[in-house]
């Protein structure tokens, strides 16, 4: 049996939404490198919406699939909706990481909610 | 595929499975029955012990058969710690960046009442011997410093520290798992009392290894039972598997050096290679090192993730990265030599073998540069170092 699900593999050979997005108003970051794993978050709301999202992570083949599938999860999803998104989901939409490697979900739910808090504090608005 | 991993396992070769296969099917006995078919048995044994002998300059009856270096390196720490406790000397000197086996027993013997004294590896992955001389007591009873190390392949002067264990009257093993079939090794020249090697780290079969011990040296069991093994290792013998590892390590000395020139030609090729890529850094002794070990670290990105990518280009390698470990830290022989965590988890081991070609080293050259740089592209790190906002390690 392979160490991942072909969703995982799928979602670290081609991961969707990578990069920088320049018009970013809500950016999060969680993670550090001496753990070996750092996720950053870039959504661009807009009414409400999550218009656009992107990430960069430094981590290994479960942190960039749970990156790339958060993303895909939240895309054209209300922020009301985004904040509920939990790092069971993310794991799940991947058909499951081994246990070792569930913090690597844990940490791109965390970097959405980090994102989502930067939004609120540049913004003021509450969600 | 490269396999580029020989540090984890090797191939068998095809001389060393043919032994197995052939005995598996015909010399199937008992070594310990007295009739003839056993007897025939008993014979394949002790040839297998001879030979392994010769090659490391033992006599026969010193040899004896485990299941793999870990065994060994169990057997040999604990029969020193014994014969030492006997006379009051509760003290061991090791090194940080041991095999796990050696680390993790000797934790094992702390828990007994012994202590422990860890060795500095120092930047270059290099044990200085008069620094192993300062730290024996007179209750020192043990001194165990691998001969190569099995991730940054520095090879230790063992001979050295071995004379100055003689002159202290301290037992001296050597965990020579990485070492044995590809370095010359003469337990009589290197001043060894006791040594632990693997076949399937030379081309043998897994599951069978052995122990060097001193003939003056009383073994404590690890296994009760049987006589087998003059008593101190219950269980009937892989017979099969000793005779094949035999073979196997009789062919690696042949062409020890034959191999070692190619291999180190191979090596230093892909160091200069991997050196071009920017912030990375080769982990150990460029010089005393295994002819087959090239360990970089690549600042900026994650060991386990370079893995896979290169695995889907048809290269097999290992990290001591945490990922790959299961645990938050990475390598403790990587953090021994004084690389940060943050550098630690980016870490690369090729450990190549005998059949690379120069065209396969240069492919290999040419996708760690590609995955590295990819890699780098979206790590939120790398993008915080090139922006100046953090400063480089490497």
């Amino acid at each position: 049996m392979a160490l991942y699900s072909d969703k995982v593999m799928d979602h670290f050979r081609n991961p969707r939404n990578v990069g920088v997005l320049e018009d970013a108003n809500g950016i999060g970051e969680v993670g550090n490198a001496k753990c070996g794993d750092i996720m950053k978050m870039y959504l661009k709301i807009e009414d409400d919406i999550v218009k656009d999202v992107k990430f960069e992570t430094f981590g290994c083949g479960s942190a960039i699939a749970s990156s790339s599938m958060a993303t895909e999860l939240i895309k054209g999803k209300p922020v009301s909706e985004v904040k509920e998104l939990t790092n069971k989901a993310v794991a799940e939409a991947l058909d499951g990481l081994p246990a070792y490697k569930m913090h690597c979900s844990v940490l791109a739910e965390e970097a959405i909610q980090a994102a989502l808090e930067d939004y609120q504090k540049r913004t003021g608005k509450t969600i | 595929m490269i396999y580029a991993d020989n540090a984890a396992t090797t191939r068998m070769s095809d001389a060393a499975v043919h032994t197995l296969t052939s005995l598996l099917n015909e010399t199937w006995g008992n070594p310990s029955s007295l009739y003839g078919h056993g007897q025939k048995a008993k014979d394949v044994l002790e040839k297998a012990r001879k030979e392994v002998a010769e090659v490391i300059g033992a006599e026969p009856r010193e040899i004896l058969f485990t299941s793999g270096g870990s065994e060994a390196d169990n057997q040999a720490i604990r029969s020193a710690a014994e014969l030492g406790r006997r006379k009051g000397k509760m003290h061991i000197i090791s090194s940080a960046f041991e095999h796990h086996a050696v680390l993790h027993t000797l934790e094992k013997m702390k828990g007994e009442g012994f202590s422990v004294t860890l060795l500095d590896v120092h930047e270059n992955g290099m044990i200085v011997p008069a620094e192993v001389e300062a730290a024996i007591r007179d209750d020192t009873c043990l001194v165990t410093i691998m001969t190569a190390n099995n991730e940054i392949g520095t090879i230790q002067p063992i001979r050295e520290i071995g004379a100055i264990c003689r002159r202290k009257n301290v037992v001296f093993h050597t965990d020579a798992v990485q070492a044995v079939g590809h370095i010359p090794l003469n337990v009589s020249e290197d001043n060894i009392d006791m040594l632990s090697a693997s076949a399937h780290k030379f081309h043998g079969p897994k599951g069978v290894g052995f122990l060097y011990a001193k003939k003056n040296i009383q073994l404590t069991n690890l296994i009760e039972g049987g006589a087998q093994e003059h008593g101190k290792r219950a269980g009937t013998e892989n017979v099969p598997g000793i005779a094949a590892m035999a073979e196997a390590l009789k062919e690696a000395n042949a062409k020890m050096a034959e191999n070692a020139a190619h291999l180190t030609k191979m090596r230093d090729r892909l160091i200069d290679g991997l050196r071009q890529i920017p912030h990375s850094a080769l982990n150990g002794d460029a010089t005393h090192r295994l002819p087959g070990n090239v360990n970089f670290c690549f600042e900026g990105i994650e060991g386990e993730s370079l893995l896979l990518l290169l695995d889907d280009k048809g290269i097999c390698a290992s990290s001591g990265s945490a990922c790959t470990s299961g645990s938050l830290d990475p390598s403790h022989v990587l953090l021994a030599i004084g690389r940060v965590h943050d550098v630690a988890h980016g870490s690369l081991r090729l450990s190549i073998g005998e059949d690379i070609t120069e065209d396969e080293t240069d492919y290999i050259i040419r996708s760690v540069k590609e995955v590295v740089e990819y890699l780098r592209g979206f790590s939120p790190i790398w993008r915080d170092l090139m922006a100046g906002k953090k400063a480089f390690i490497l």
